[in-house]
């Protein structure tokens, strides 16, 4: 029986209320206990900040499209690839890191639990070896439905029933999560060289509009009860004014109430919420439309937000709405990839540089911190930068002190080359919110986690749940007056517990972990029409076999499957 | 100045990488520190001094400091990168990266040099007395940021791919140079003054290229628009001026369209 002890640490636990409270931490056999025996190995956490393992909502981490990225960008790991050291392997990469770099990185933050934001079905094959290639997280995939041939059809005559059972089969075949939508229509319609720049433009060919593709997959999700709500990437992403179409997205879950049996409250999870946040009509009068998104989200309790912080970094952006990254490559004129996935999604990469130097780009960065800050409840309002799109995951501790605090963001802000005008569009120059370590747990762990329908394992450090346990070198009763400190202390987690194993100690990897892959098992009625109507478009459309459609369960050994009865 | 002499007295198996050898590094250490920095042969750790007899004295500064080798290197790469100031001297061949995101300081190898001389420089000077390969004041591969600023001189002829996205600076090739000039390139200027094969400017947006000798295989995206005198290098010529390449986007400058510049010695 391995047991461990987390001795005299400053707890901060929102599922248990717990702010700072000192109290010790027991593990045994992987899972938190109430006490543990006198032989059990104790860890000494006095006068340190104590939290439950990060939960990441929204991240591209793993899938052809990080491949695709990290192909065509040697550039990124020139001069930023650490040496091996002994028994660890080789890390590579900034903005699209290796397997092992993105295993160990999230580690040393104190990250419990990653979710890959978007899987193309068709390649769930490649999603998952990449997941297992990445050691220490625990990790799921959300495959894209809402350009799906299949969803299209269905929802377009309001057949709920069959979409549900397609999702259940699609869900079981690609070891998906949930339901995620990248740009509802638009997507399907890149195909034409198109785009659904408004939730109310038909898709060409399907003529069904993005408001009753997300309307209808928020019916499928409610009606199967499945842990998440859908994940959605709206339309018209980072197009100034987009952020009309953002709140009549979000109306689209008025009075909806969740369906499940795993404590999540939200219908509509609406992701990297500050590419969705823009007024003007132009680069030119680019403003932050940061407050009128907030008060909407901040009065709606069944929709939940993640941020997708703009971090100030050479990135690489990655999405699978195609037609947008086509745009942003004709602003950038830099490298750019372009894929079509059959009958499910498309893809492109494009990299990018959010510059100092340019106008858009601070106020892109000041409108995640707005919406960060503008947040009332910090439980429904989570951390990213939309990895790595925005910015790479390693740059959250930097988020984290932005949001903790003011002199850091005024620090920044003074930075800007076009600082004035950034102050102009937006309002962070006059917030004076800084969040508390309790609300930043909120964001970071009990929020997600509850989110994702994950509550009963991750996020909390209650009896039962998982023992993911990082502690942070953060005095609470003497917190540094330097905001650098905070930013250093959220980087190098001094210790990081991954289900029971210390895997980080003093900010340096020590084990390669226990890692697991969640999926879901939806279990629905037989449903001999889609089965049929499954088997003919493998016959006609699918350039394979329905047999070499599935993930092989020797590629995710290490499973933690969600059974989720969508008869009931 | 002072000088710290470095001579060769083994030679690698593999190659060595010697990030170690610049003025900014040495600056300030004595020779038997020198001789202890880390120099990798694969993924195997050594040290300098395990490859190099290393005495004389270094400056207080990079630009007090000078570094002359004398022997043939040609199983060392990135002798000088990242140098900002002082100057190397190599007595015979150097192997990839020579200067490799120098930016300032002076190099002078008086063999040959292999590939990636110059790569993403920014300031400084590289004098090459032999041929260089390929890839002369290119940027580093899968980068749109090239070659910015300085001068790279090769007294010989060069291989293909050179100042692929530069965005300043100069690079003359005395002799002839094989394909792929200025590809990509958004600034900076190129001479060669023998024959180019083919591919002069693929992708060009702005910038300046002169070829006193012929292009055998003209691109089909640079158009002739007349005769031009240029005095270039303290010579002046009559060229033939092309612009291009038109299958590429060009910035505009006061309402008119910034092409990159062929410059052909006209016969």
């Amino acid at each position: 029986m391995a047991e461990l002890l987390i001795k005299n640490g400053f707890v901060v636990d929102p599922s248990q209320k717990m702010n700072g409270d000192v109290a010790d931490i027991a593990i045994r056999d992987g899972t938190i206990v109430e006490k543990v025996g006198s032989d059990a190995k104790v860890i000494d956490a006095k006068g340190k900040v104590v939290m439950p393992g990060g939960v990441d909502i929204h991240a591209h981490v793993a899938g052809p499209k990080v491949n695709a990225g990290r192909l065509m960008r040697p550039e990124d790991k020139l001069f930023k690839s650490p040496n091996a050291q002994e028994h660890y392997r080789v890390e590579m990469g900034f903005s699209i890191p290796s397997t092992f770099k993105t295993g160990y990185d999230y580690a040393r933050m104190g990250y419990a639990f990653v979710m890959e934001a978007a899987m193309p079905p068709l390649h769930s094959p490649h999603v998952h070896e990449e997941i297992h290639d990445t050691p220490i997280i625990d990790e799921a995939a959300l495959p894209v439905f809402a350009n799906n041939w299949f969803v299209m059809e269905y929802l377009k005559k309001e057949e709920i029933e069959n979409t549900a059972a397609y999702v259940a089969w699609l869900l079981s075949a690609t070891k998906g999560y949930g339901i995620k939508l990248v740009n509802p229509g638009g997507t399907a319609a890149w195909a034409w060289g198109l785009n659904c720049l408004s939730i109310d433009d038909p898709v060409p060919f399907y003529d069904i509009t993005p408001a009753e593709i997300i309307a209808g997959l928020i019916k499928t999700n409610e009606y199967l009860g499945l842990p998440h709500s859908i994940h959605i990437h709206q339309n018209s992403l980072g197009v100034p004014g987009n952020y009309k179409v953002t709140l009549d997205s979000l109306k689209i879950a008025e009075g909806v109430k969740a369906n499940n049996k795993f404590d999540r409250e939200q219908v509509m999870h609406s992701t990297h919420i500050q590419f969705h946040s823009y007024g003007g009509d132009s680069w030119a009068n680019f403003e932050s439309k940061a407050k009128e998104v907030m008060d909407y989200v901040n009065t709606h309790r069944n929709i939940t937000v993640d941020l997708g912080c703009v971090t100030l970094d050479e990135t690489t952006t990655m999405t699978a709405d195609g037609p947008f990254e086509h745009h942003l490559n004709s602003l950038n004129h830099l490298k750019w990839a372009n894929t079509d996935v059959e009958l499910e999604t498309a893809a492109g990469v494009v990299p990018y540089v959010y510059d100092k130097d340019i106008k858009v780009c601070g106020i892109q960065w000041a409108i995640g911190l707005e919406l960060g800050l503008y947040a009332k409840d910090p439980s429904r309002t989570f951390i990213t930068t939309d990895h790595p799109n925005a910015g790479p995951f390693t740059r959250y501790p930097r988020v984290i002190k932005w949001l903790m605090s003011q002199k850091a963001r005024e620090a920044t802000l003074d930075s800007l080359k076009y600082c004035s005008k950034v102050i102009d569009a937006t309002d962070l120059h006059g917030i004076d919110t800084e969040r508390t370590l309790y609300e930043i747990a909120q964001m970071t762990r009990t929020g997600p986690a509850k989110a994702l329908g994950l509550s009963h394992v991750y996020g909390g450090l209650g009896p039962g749940l998982d023992a993911n346990v990082a502690v942070y070198d953060l005095d609470l009763n003497n917190m540094p007056t330097d905001p650098e400190e905070i930013e250093k202390a959220f980087s190098r987690a001094l210790w990081f517990v991954k289900s029971g194993q210390v895997v980080v100690k003093d900010g340096e990897i020590t084990h390669h972990g226990n890692k697991r892959t969640v999926w879901v098992h939806a279990k629905v009625r037989e449903n001999h029409q889609v089965t049929r109507d499954i088997q003919d478009k493998f016959l006609k459309n699918y350039t394979l076999g329905i047999g070499n459609y599935p993930v092989w369960d020797h590629l995710a050994p290490n499973p933690y499957v969600i059974e989720v009865d969508g008869e009931a | 100045m002072a000088t710290i002499r470095m001579k060769p007295v083994k030679t690698p198996d593999l190659f060595l990488e010697c990030f170690c050898i610049s003025p900014d590094v040495f600056a300030g250490k004595t020779p038997t520190e020198i001789s202890r920095l880390e120099v990798r042969e694969g993924k195997a750790r050594n040290e300098l001094g395990d490859f190099f007899d290393i005495a004389g004295s270094s400056g207080k500064t990079a630009e007090e400091t000078d570094i002359f080798i004398d022997g043939d290197c040609s199983r060392v790469k990135y002798i000088g990168s990242k140098m900002t100031a002082g100057s190397v001297t190599v007595n015979g061949n150097a192997d990839m990266y020579v200067g490799g995101w120098m930016k300032g300081g002076s190099i002078h190898v008086r063999g040959n040099v292999d590939s990636f001389c110059g790569l993403a420089m920014e300031g400084g000077e590289i004098q090459i007395d032999g041929n260089a390969q390929n890839y002369v004041g290119c940027a580093y591969r899968g980068d749109w940021r090239g070659m910015r600023g300085g001068t790279i001189r090769i007294n010989g002829s060069a291989g293909n791919d050179i100042g692929t996205f530069m965005l300043g600076g100069t690079i003359i090739i005395e002799k002839d140079a094989f394909i792929h000039i200025s590809t990509h390139a958004e600034g900076g200027t190129v001479v060669i003054k023998g024959d180019v094969q083919s591919r002069v400017g693929g992708q060009m947006v702005k910038g300046d290229i002169y070829v006193f000798g012929t292009i055998e295989h003209m691109l089909p995206g640079f158009k002739e628009i007349g005769t031009v005198d240029k005095n270039i290098l303290g010579q002046s010529m009559k060229f033939r001026h092309f612009i291009g390449d038109l299958g590429e986007r060009h910035p505009k400058k006061k309402g008119r369209e910034i092409y990159g510049n062929l410059y052909l010695r006209a016969s």
